[in-house]
């Protein structure tokens, strides 16, 4: 049995994927990337090996996605994190059209063909707002910890409106709600609300299709899930694997290059 | 060397050095305290400006060298300590640093306004031409350019509508010619007129010829990069007879590399439309991220509004100059204005005969007059067509805007869709 790897460097966390050669998905990792980012890939895939029970040479090809996906140095190919996405959603739900994908500092709507194949993307610019970071900044602010924020906001009775997206102006704002006397669950309903206003309209770019999946970390947020849903009025495909999908979707295509080396027609190099 | 062989490259080599030698004319000119016209490369009336012999300044091609250069941060800088917004047009920042600088430039001294001249095809030109007026004193006249009044109906010469609004922009040429006299104490000379606008004719027919050659499989430049130099030409030298030659020099090169299946890259996997304006800050890089797949791109709405319309080939009647200027201009102007704002159709005419496989969008955060749009014309072009698109943004001056990591993760997740895409269509799947 031969089993391909993905690494997933993204902005705030690593996350490492293996898949067996059924494409099941057989061990996963998550670790916190940090500044060393060569040292946070090989951490992940060491954690993904573990937790599978496997040894490194068990693992045929592997492939890193993410900001950082060329500092994987054990890795054989790149592949973007846009593709992965793609590919991981349809793999787990395979009816999906659309992709949206929340990390720590950017958030991608992707449109996607039965195959996995992109068709079209949009992704936010220069700019972090609407993006797990926002999320961050207002747990700070509140001194509350990241997978408290979500539960806490479903709680709220009165929701406040957060005006800004910006990141950086989100704490004042948020301070100054909490100086007018408001509950914190109410501001941060706003702040999930504002967050999926604005990846609401980055989906409109590529077209909101019936079977929308979530991905990446914050699809963990039942808050972002929620106000996401009562936006677009669809309910949104999560599972606890949906923070790993990334490196899911580079492990399957590490797959690909492993049966077609076998089936003596090699996936051509794109480049 | 084989002479066949031996004029390939010889577009890219001879417009650097027109460039050059056009700018160190300015440079002599600035030397001498002699000023020259101001003018824009939408409608920039070179034909009857060097009928007056008077030097000519393009202020938007003196700003995207210094983008070029890697020097215009520092000059958008100086504007900005001045008050200038970071987010006006980064061309009239480092502009107006310039003038500040007393003509200080990389490529030599620029000389100062004697007057300005220009359309209104882009509302920044109007604003832009105030500030010369209050920093010299200089005369500047706005020539109006009646736009299409409704979109997708196109009126055209002889048409009662079209007629209206060209005697309207011929009664304007025709104040602009006092103008000239007065500026440089020189009496008009039609004879000269009909010189220049000779020559803006020859140019004008081997543009779009030029333009019209790289629908062939390999193209034989590449529009964004090789285009530009094209373009600089294009603008500085128009109604001049080394422009004139230039450009029947290129349509030779461009011929043969077409007859001898000479393309721009080693194997042309990809061929792209540019829809922007080009990202001056990191100009080769930017095109390195498409090369490395094996991308071109063979057609860039760059090359038609910022060469003024010109690349319609349009033709002046030598017989009744005034009247032929007037009918060019309006309709030079109209086109460079719907390549900026309406493009979407003259995309989707093109996608076919070019054999375009991606539409690469390019919206830019200092110039929203080219950008704002973008966003809808693509969704419009997507449509009518399942063609692969890009959609990217960064800037035509500003380094602080342009985040070379976030393209690239852009454009590897293009080349990954159209190669998975085109996979498909191999396969039979679409």
């Amino acid at each position: 049995m031969a089993y391909a790897a993905g690494v997933d460097v993204g902005s705030t966390q690593t996350k490492a994927a293996i898949v067996d050669e059924a494409g099941r998905i057989v061990a996963r990792s998550l670790t916190d990337t940090g500044a060393n980012v060569v040292q946070a890939a090989e951490n992940a895939f060491a954690m993904a090996l573990d937790d599978g029970k496997l040894r490194e040479e068990e693992v045929e090809y592997v492939i890193g996605t993410g900001y950082g996906r060329y500092r994987v140095t054990f890795g054989n190919d790149q592949v973007t994190e846009i593709s992965c996405h793609a590919r991981g959603a349809v793999h787990l739900f395979p009816k999906t059209q659309t992709v949206v994908d929340m990390g720590g500092q950017d958030t991608k709507a992707i449109r996607v063909a039965p195959t996995g194949e992109v068709l079209d993307f949009c992704m936010n610019d220069k700019c972090a707002a609407g993006t797990g970071r926002f999320l961050g900044a207002a747990a700070a602010a509140l001194g509350i910890p990241l997978d408290e924020l979500g539960p806490r906001a479903l709680a709220s009775t009165r929701p406040v409106k957060i005006s800004t997206t910006c990141t950086v102006f989100a704490e004042s704002e948020v301070l100054s709600w909490l100086g007018k006397g408001k509950k914190i669950e109410d501001i941060l309903w706003g702040v999930h609300v504002s967050i999926a206003l604005r990846s609401a309209g980055l989906m409109q770019r590529v077209g909101i299709d019936d079977e929308v999946t979530f991905t990446g970390g914050v699809s963990r947020n039942p808050a972002v899930v929620e106000a996401l849903e009562q936006r677009i009025q669809k309910k949104l495909n999560v599972s606890e694997e949906c923070h790993y999908l990334g490196a899911v979707g580079a492990a399957l295509f590490a797959l690909d290059h492993i049966l077609a080396s076998r089936a003596g027609h090699p996936v051509e190099g794109v480049k | 060397m084989d002479t066949s062989t031996s004029i390939v490259g010889r577009g890219n080599r001879d417009g650097a050095r027109l460039f050059r030698e056009w700018f160190d004319g300015l440079k002599q000119a600035a030397e001498r305290e002699e000023r020259a016209a101001y003018v824009f490369v939408m409608g920039s009336l070179n034909e009857i400006l060097k009928s007056f012999d008077i030097p000519v300044t393009f202020p938007e091609i003196t700003s995207l060298q210094l983008a070029v250069r890697r020097e215009a941060h520092e000059y958008l800088q100086v504007a900005e300590d001045q008050g200038y917004s970071p987010d006006i047009c980064g061309y009239v920042k480092a502009d107006v640093a310039v003038q500040l600088m007393n003509g200080e430039h990389p490529m030599g001294r620029i000389p100062k306004p004697s007057m300005a001249v220009y359309t209104n095809a882009c509302n920044t030109y109007v604003k832009w031409a105030e500030i010369w007026e209050r920093m010299y004193g200089i005369p500047i006249f706005t020539l109006d350019v009646p736009g299409h009044r409704q979109l997708g109906i196109h009126t055209r010469p002889g048409d009662e509508q079209f007629e209206s609004d060209r005697r309207y922009v011929e009664t304007q040429i025709r104040e602009l010619i006092p103008l000239c006299e007065k500026v440089t104490g020189r009496a008009f000379d039609i004879d000269r007129l009909r010189e220049t606008m000779a020559h803006a004719n020859t140019m004008s027919r081997s543009w779009a010829r030029i333009l019209e050659l790289n629908a062939s499989h390999p193209s034989v430049f590449n529009a964004l990069t090789d285009g530009t130099i094209y373009l600089g030409v294009a603008n500085a030298l128009r109604g001049t007879e080394a422009g004139a030659r230039y450009f029947q020099d290129l349509v030779e090169e461009m011929e043969l590399k077409v007859a001898s299946g000479i393309g721009t890259l080693t194997e042309e996997k990809h061929r792209l439309a540019f829809v922007g304006v080009p990202c001056y800050p990191i100009f080769r890089r930017f095109n390195e991220m498409f090369a490395e797949w094996g991308g071109t791109f063979v057609l860039s709405t760059y090359l038609w509004f910022a060469s003024g319309g010109s690349n319609r080939g349009y033709e002046y009647d030598l017989v009744d100059p005034i009247r032929s200027l007037s009918e060019g201009l309006l309709l030079g102007v109209r086109d460079a204005m719907d390549s900026m704002f309406d493009q979407t159709t003259m995309i989707e005419e093109s996608l076919d005969g070019f054999g375009i496989d991606g539409v690469v969008y390019h919206p830019i955060k200092s110039c929203r007059t080219v950008s704002t749009g973008l966003a809808d014309s693509r969704r419009a072009l997507l449509q009518e067509r399942d063609v692969a698109t890009l959609f990217i943004e960064s800037d035509m001056m500003d380094r602080r805007v342009v985040s070379e990591a976030q393209l690239k993760n852009r454009i590897d997740a293009f080349f990954e869709g159209l190669v998975s895409r085109k996979r498909h269509v191999v396969a039979g799947g679409r």
